[in-house]
């Protein structure tokens, strides 16, 4: 009779190995160099870090009042020109009494974009939920929908600002330009040797100059380039430059992804008598795409960034409505910085909340990919 | 020609000649309408205005310019203000990047902390942003230049830049002394001035890229397998030598085109110093598209010059990245 087997229960981990003494030995000072750079970096925080709080929190002005903040000039942040001036730089020049309007236009563009980002609402009716949202963003701004009236006073496009302006131009030029993109990557890699040749040239010429030029072209040129009598809102001439520059660099991301798909895939359709259009829609495009997503992302979140840059050819989006609501006002003109800051504080937490969810949605494509 | 419906080659070429139809159609249409439009408004056009005087100064120029100058002087100081930036921009964006990008992949936890914080920070703001706050940072909140903070006589910073003490030649033995800078009556005298719109430009756009090298650099080394380093260490070769003959040369297969990207960005980025007034390529154009009236030819130069500043570094980056790409047989 043999007795039944009593596994010997395991020996506790030497206890040099936990906790966050050793967590430190491992991380912080686990060699010479290790630790003469982890003392180097804590040196250097210690140096900086209390400057700055000092500066920012402990000698700071919340109040907002502009005689205070002159007394604590140099010495501490002065946080009241953000309370003093916020509605001018998120909404701009937008008459004062209807600002509810771009309010809610702006939380409804948010909305439908926090929706677009849900994998369960990914469906067919996102596309009109899509147009409906545009036609409620252009209505609330303007007053009107397709030339009818809403009730609303109408409110010119040259004095729409701020975040407003900044997502919907973000937007328009990001939803136009992908589609194009798309068409310009097929057309790149497309077997006739013209139609491979135009796209190639618009690629590489818009590749190679910078957006404000871009930007000034659409602004200075543009109004010459159309018929006589014809001048196209401001708005619109931006927001076609910025999609022709954005789409540019979408299909040189769109066409890296149509190269990884083996050839195997393209002879495996034209074998079930697919079509072109058949084949890309359902068979290369799916694939090509889901391998580009952090791409495609990045791409997105530079078009946010460049929206900025809208601010030279004066439209006041959110960093044009800073500089008009600071350097207007003498009082609080000293204190840019901490404006500057707080615009900073809100494109930082749009560019890194799509960064994140580029992540997520890599994860979510590669699932297919893992065994 | 007989048109061949049911042949590939016969619609390939139908579709060929449709398409380029009408590209050309859209571009005469858009030409004429110019044309009609220049002349309705009276707008001269050609690029004789080139030969003309400028009229307007330049705050900083690397050659010897006053406002007599033709056009295309003025034109030419633009591009070297252009270069200059991009040039300097590139080579400091390299090197902290690399520093950057090495610390994220560190084993040291306070590093990759760190590190992490700065490319995410720096990378989510756009550069317009953080050139103008350098800029009122620069000009606003450093010291006077009666009182600017120094190293011993050789460096001063102040409001109006960052003075530097250089080597210069001399008639006497030893034929080199150090051209010391001096505050004398308000103005720098000696040394070499870098205005603070040129330090806000190339410190903007160097920790902007330096963000975007560092995740490029992260990814190159992030792509070595680790039985490599472990194979090179079984070889017993120091962390130096691991590092520089096995992990590099196949990290830089990965990193050299991207890093092109970067450096093409960066190029194009330096445009934006026209917001803080930085007499760059299009800081000029702007200035004699708003003088001359001429937006065609100025816009067009600023194209064709950025363009070509473009191809050039790709050409540059191409021939070293054939060097280090993968030998094969």
């Amino acid at each position: 009779m043999s007795a039944p087997f009593v596994p010997i229960p395991p020996r506790p981990a030497p206890r040099g190995s936990q906790g966050w003494m050793a967590w430190m030995r491992q991380q912080l000072f686990g060699s010479p160099v290790d630790s003469a750079i982890t003392v180097l970096l804590l040196a250097a925080l210690m140096m900086f870090l209390p400057q700055f709080l000092d500066w920012a929190w402990l000698q700071a002005v919340f109040a907002r009042n502009a005689d205070q903040c002159q007394a604590a000039r140099g010495l501490g942040a002065c946080w009241g020109v953000v309370g003093e001036k916020y509605r001018l730089i998120i909404f701009g020049r937008y008459p004062f009494d209807e600002q509810w309007r771009p309010l809610v236009a702006t939380l409804v563009m948010l909305a439908m974009l926090v929706i677009s980002c849900i994998r369960y609402c990914w469906s067919k009716h996102l596309i009109t939920a899509w147009v409906l949202t545009l036609l409620v963003f252009f209505g609330l701004m303007s007053g009107s929908v397709l030339g009818i009236s809403l009730g609303l006073t109408p409110v010119a496009s040259d004095q729409w600002g701020g975040l407003p302006l900044t997502l919907m131009l973000a937007t328009l030029s990001i939803v136009m330009a992908f589609p194009l993109a798309i068409l310009i990557a097929l057309g790149r890699r497309s077997p006739m040797p013209a139609i491979r040749t135009l796209c190639i040239t618009f690629v590489e010429l818009v590749r190679g100059v910078p957006l404000i030029s871009v930007l000034f072209m659409a602004s200075f040129m543009f109004p010459l380039l159309m018929p006589s009598g014809t001048n196209p809102d401001v708005l619109l001439r931006v927001i076609v430059g910025i999609t022709l520059f954005a789409a540019a660099y979408l299909a040189e991301i769109v066409r890296g992804g149509l190269q990884a798909i083996p050839q195997g895939q393209y002879e495996a359709a034209a074998t079930l008598g697919l079509s072109y259009w058949q084949t890309q829609i359902r068979v290369i495009l799916p694939q090509a795409l889901a391998h580009v997503v952090p791409g495609i992302m990045n791409n997105f979140i530079a078009i946010f960034k460049d929206t900025s840059l809208v601010s030279i050819v004066s439209l006041y989006e959110l960093s044009g409505s800073m500089k008009l609501a600071i350097e207007g006002d003498a009082n609080w003109r000293p204190f840019k910085i901490e404006a500057y800051l707080f615009i900073t504080l809100i494109y930082f937490v749009f560019c890194f909340a799509m960064s994140r969810y580029s992540l997520w949605v890599e994860r979510q494509l590669a699932r297919g990919h893992a065994r | 020609m007989k048109l061949n419906w049911r042949s590939q080659t016969g619609r390939a070429r139908l579709y060929q000649v449709l398409a380029v139809g009408l590209v050309a159609l859209l571009v005469g249409w858009l030409v004429n309408n110019t044309l009609v439009n220049m002349e309705a408004r009276g707008i001269q056009s050609g690029f004789d205005f080139l030969f003309q005087s400028a009229g307007f100064f330049i705050g900083e120029s690397p050659i010897p310019y006053d406002s007599d100058n033709p056009y295309w002087m003025a034109f030419l100081v633009g591009l070297l203000n252009t270069v200059r930036v991009a040039v300097v921009g590139i080579v400091l964006c390299t090197l902290l990047g690399t520093l950057i990008g090495i610390g994220r992949v560190s084993n040291n936890a306070l590093a990759r902390g760190l590190c992490t914080a700065y490319t995410e920070a720096f990378r989510n703001v756009p550069v317009l942003l953080q050139l103008l706050m350098w800029y009122i940072l620069m000009v606003e909140w450093m010291p006077d230049p009666e009182t600017p903070a120094h190293l011993g006589e050789w460096v001063y910073f102040s409001k109006m830049g960052l003075q530097l003490a250089i080597p210069t030649l001399t008639d006497q033995a030893p034929f080199l002394a150090w051209s010391l800078p001096k505050w004398v009556e308000g103005e720098w005298q000696g040394g070499l001035t870098l205005t603070p719109e040129f330090f806000a430009t190339t410190l903007g756009l160097t920790l902007y890229t330096a963000a975007f090298v560092a995740e490029v650099v992260r990814g190159g080394i992030q792509s070595v397998s680790r039985g490599q380093r472990e194979a090179a260490m079984s070889l017993s070769l120091s962390t130096w030598q691991t590092t520089r003959l096995v992990i590099l040369p196949q990290a830089m297969r990965v990193i050299v085109p991207p890093l092109t990207n970067q450096y093409l960005n960066l190029t194009k980025n330096s445009s934006l110093a026209v917001a803080i007034g930085y007499p760059d390529l299009v800081n000029i154009a702007t200035t004699s598209l708003n003088q001359t009236g001429r937006a065609v030819e100025c816009i067009a130069v600023i194209m064709a010059v950025y363009l070509f500043l473009s191809l050039l570094t790709s050409a540059i980056m191409n021939a070293y990245n054939r060097k280090v790409a993968i030998q094969e047989r």
